[in-house]
C-alpha cells in the first residue's frame, strides 16, 4: 500500500512537469531541455520562500511565474537570437544551475522540514480526519494536477491555445494569419516552463528539501511520461486502449498524466527487483530507450533533433 | 495598387556563385487586377511573391501599396491584408487540428487570439455554408482531422481559408500545381469565383499556359528577372497558348536548350 501511494505521490508530482512538456514536445515540437533546470528552480525557490515565512500556497504560483520567465528566456534566445531550439534549452539549463544555487541561499541542499508546506499545515490539521492522513498527499496532489490539467484544457480550446497548436503543426499558417510565430513560441514555452517549475516547488514541499540534483533527467521523465501516455492511452495512428475496451475517448493531458504514473510504476518495479537507488539513472535511460525502440516515435525525433 | 520599385536581389552575393534575380526590376499592379503569371524555373516568379510578402529580404529597392512604404514591414504583419495560397496543400493548413477548428482559426485572423472560446459555437452554421460552396462534402465532415484529407480538399480548404478574412491581396503560388487535372480545375473554377465576388487584386503564379491565358486580365512572362510579356485588356485577351509556346521556345533556344 505504502508503495502503491509512494508511486502516485511520484507519479502525480512529475505529471504537472510532464504537461509542460507535452506542450513543447508534443504541441510546439520544440525539444526543449530547459525543463532540466526550471524544475529544481522551483524548487530552490520554494526552499528559500518557505523559510522566510512565505505561504506555501503562494510559493506554488511564484515557482510558476519564475519558471515562465525562464521558459521565455529560452524562447527568446531562440527566436530573436535565432539559436537552435536545443542549444537555447541547453544555454539556460547550464545557466540556471548557478542561478538555483544562489535562488538557495548559496547551498546545494536546503532542508525545510520544520515548515509548514501545502501537505503539512495548521489549516489541513484541523480540517482533515485522522483516517484520512494516510492518503493526504495523493488527494492534494489529485486536486493540483487535475487543476493544472483542467486549465490546460480550456486553454488550449481558446483562441490563442489554437494558434499554439497551429504553430507546432504548420508555422506558415500562423504567418499567414498575420502572427508572430516567435512570440506564439514564446509563451508556450513559458507555460510549459511554469509547469515545470511548479512541479519543482511541489517536490521540493512533498520531500521537505530542495537539493541542486533533483532537475537532472528531468526532461527524460517528462518525454517518456509524454509518450507512453499518449502511445497507450491517445494513440495518432491506430485503435487506442480505451476505445478497444470501450471506454469513451481520453485526451492527451489526461493521458501524459497516466504516463508519468505508469512510468513511476515502473522505475519502483525495477527498484523493488533489487536494482539500487544508484542505479535510477540508468534505469531511466534504458527505460526511455525501450519505450522509444517500442513506440514509433523514434524516426520521427532523430529528424527532429538533426 | 501594389508597386514594386528598382528591386535588386542577388543569390550569394559577393561569391563564385553570384546570381542576379532581379536587376532594377519595376512592376505595378492597379487594384482589383488579376495577373497571371508564367515563365520557366529560375525566371524569378516565386522570388517576386515572397518579396511581395516579405519572405525573403531585398538587396535594395521599395515596395509600395498605395502611398505607404512596406520595404522594411515584417511578413507576418503584411499578410496582414495578404492571402496566400501555396503550391503544396501541406502549408495551408493545420493538419492535426480539425476542419472545423481550422476554419476558426482562418477566421480569426486580424482579430485578437485571446482567451475567448477558439470556436464560436455561432459561426459553425457559417463554416458549413462556406464549406458547401466547395462542393467536395467537407461540411459533414467538421471534427475530422484535416491531415486525413486529401490534398485536394487540403487546398480548396486553404483558398477558402486564406479568403475568409477581409483581404486586399490574394498571392496564388502554384496553387494547381500539385493536384490531379481535374481536380486542379475544380480548384481554378472556385479560385475565379471568389476573386470575382470579393474583387481581389490576385496575382497567380502558374505552369499551366491554359490557366494564364483564360483566367485574369493581365499576363506576365518572367525570364531572367524581367517580364518579358506584359499584357492587359483587349491585347490579353485575344492570347492563345500558341504565342506563349512560341515565345517559350525562343526563350529556349538563347539559353541553349
Amino acid at each position: 500500500m505504502t508503495l502503491i501511494l509512494g508511486v502516485l505521490e511520484e507519479g502525480l508530482i512529475y505529471a504537472v512537469m510532464a504537461l509542460g512538456v507535452y506542450i513543447t514536445y508534443k504541441i510546439l515540437d520544440f525539444p526543449d531541455l530547459s525543463v532540466d533546470s526550471t524544475f529544481p528552480m522551483g524548487a530552490a525557490l520554494t526552499a528559500s520562500a518557505l523559510l522566510a515565512g512565505m505561504d506555501p500556497v503562494l510559493t506554488l504560483i511564484l515557482s510558476f511565474a519564475a519558471g515562465a520567465a525562464a521558459g521565455c528566456v529560452t524562447g527568446l534566445i531562440h527566436v530573436k537570437l535565432k539559436v537552435r531550439d536545443l542549444l537555447s534549452g541547453i544555454i539556460v539549463m547550464t545557466g540556471l544551475y548557478s542561478v538555483n544555487l544562489r535562488l538557495a541561499g548559496g547551498r546545494a541542499n536546503v532542508p525545510v522540514f520544520n515548515q509548514d508546506t501545502i501537505f503539512e499545515n495548521p489549516f489541513l490539521a484541523d480540517v482533515i480526519p485522522a483516517l484520512l492522513s494516510p492518503y493526504l498527499m495523493v488527494l492534494i496532489l489529485f486536486l493540483i494536477i487535475l487543476i493544472c490539467k483542467v486549465l490546460l484544457d480550456l486553454y488550449l480550446n481558446t483562441r490563442s491555445g489554437y494558434l499554439l497548436r497551429a504553430v507546432g503543426d504548420n508555422e506558415a499558417l500562423v504567418t499567414s494569419l498575420a502572427k508572430d510565430k516567435g512570440m506564439v513560441k514564446i509563451l508556450g514555452l513559458a507555460i510549459a516552463n511554469g509547469f515545470s517549475a511548479l512541479a519543482g516547488s511541489i517536490y521540493c514541499q512533498h520531500k521537505g528539501f530542495f537539493e541542486i540534483s533533483v532537475g537532472t533527467g528531468t526532461i527524460v521523465i517528462g518525454l517518456a511520461s509524454v509518450i507512453i501516455g499518449i502511445q497507450l492511452l491517445c494513440p495518432e495512428n491506430g485503435v487506442s486502449l480505451p476505445s478497444r475496451l470501450g471506454l469513451p475517448q481520453v485526451r492527451p493531458t489526461t493521458a501524459v498524466i497516466a504516463g508519468s504514473v505508469v512510468y513511476k510504476a515502473c522505475i519502483s518495479l525495477a527498484i523493488s527487483m533489487g536494482m539500487e537507488a544508484n542505479d535510477l539513472k540508468l534505469i531511466t535511460s534504458i527505460l526511455f530507450l525501450i519505450i522509444l525502440v517500442v513506440s514509433t516515435e523514434r524516426r520521427k525525433k532523430v529528424k527532429g533533433l538533426a | 495598387m501594389l508597386r514594386l520599385n528598382d528591386i535588386n536581389k542577388y543569390y550569394n552575393a559577393g561569391t563564385v556563385n553570384e546570381m542576379c534575380l532581379f536587376e532594377d526590376f519595376n512592376l505595378s499592379i492597379e487594384n482589383g487586377q488579376f495577373v497571371s503569371v508564367v515563365g520557366s524555373n529560375g525566371s524569378g516568379k516565386t522570388s517576386m511573391l515572397n518579396i511581395i510578402c516579405g519572405s525573403i529580404p531585398l538587396d535594395s529597392g521599395t515596395i509600395y501599396i498605395g502611398s505607404e512604404n512596406i520595404t522594411h514591414m515584417p511578413e507576418f504583419k503584411r499578410l496582414r491584408r495578404i492571402g496566400r495560397v501555396y503550391q503544396n496543400p501541406a502549408m495551408g493548413t493545420c493538419p492535426h487540428m480539425t476542419i472545423l477548428e481550422n476554419m476558426a482559426l482562418a477566421d480569426n485572423k486580424g482579430k485578437p487570439f485571446n482567451l475567448r472560446r477558439g470556436t464560436d459555437k455561432r459561426k459553425v452554421d457559417g463554416y458549413r455554408e462556406a464549406l458547401k460552396t466547395l462542393g467536395l462534402g467537407l461540411e459533414d465532415k467538421l471534427h475530422v482531422k484535416v491531415g486525413v484529407l486529401s490534398g485536394g480538399q487540403r487546398q480548396a480548404m486553404a483558398l477558402l481559408m486564406s479568403t475568409m478574412t477581409p483581404i486586399e491581396f490574394l498571392i496564388l503560388d502554384e496553387h494547381t500545381a500539385a493536384l490531379d487535372p481535374k481536380t486542379a480545375e475544380i480548384i481554378m473554377e472556385l479560385t475565379d469565383q471568389i476573386v470575382k465576388s470579393k474583387r481581389l487584386t490576385t496575382i497567380m503564379v502558374t505552369h499551366n499556359l491554359r490557366y494564364a491565358v483564360d483566367y485574369g486580365d493581365r499576363l506576365l512572362m518572367m525570364h531572367q528577372g524581367q517580364a518579358v510579356i506584359d499584357k492587359s485588356g483587349e491585347e490579353k485577351a485575344s492570347m492563345k497558348i500558341e504565342d506563349l509556346l512560341e515565345r517559350f521556345n525562343t526563350i529556349s533556344i538563347e539559353c541553349g536548350n
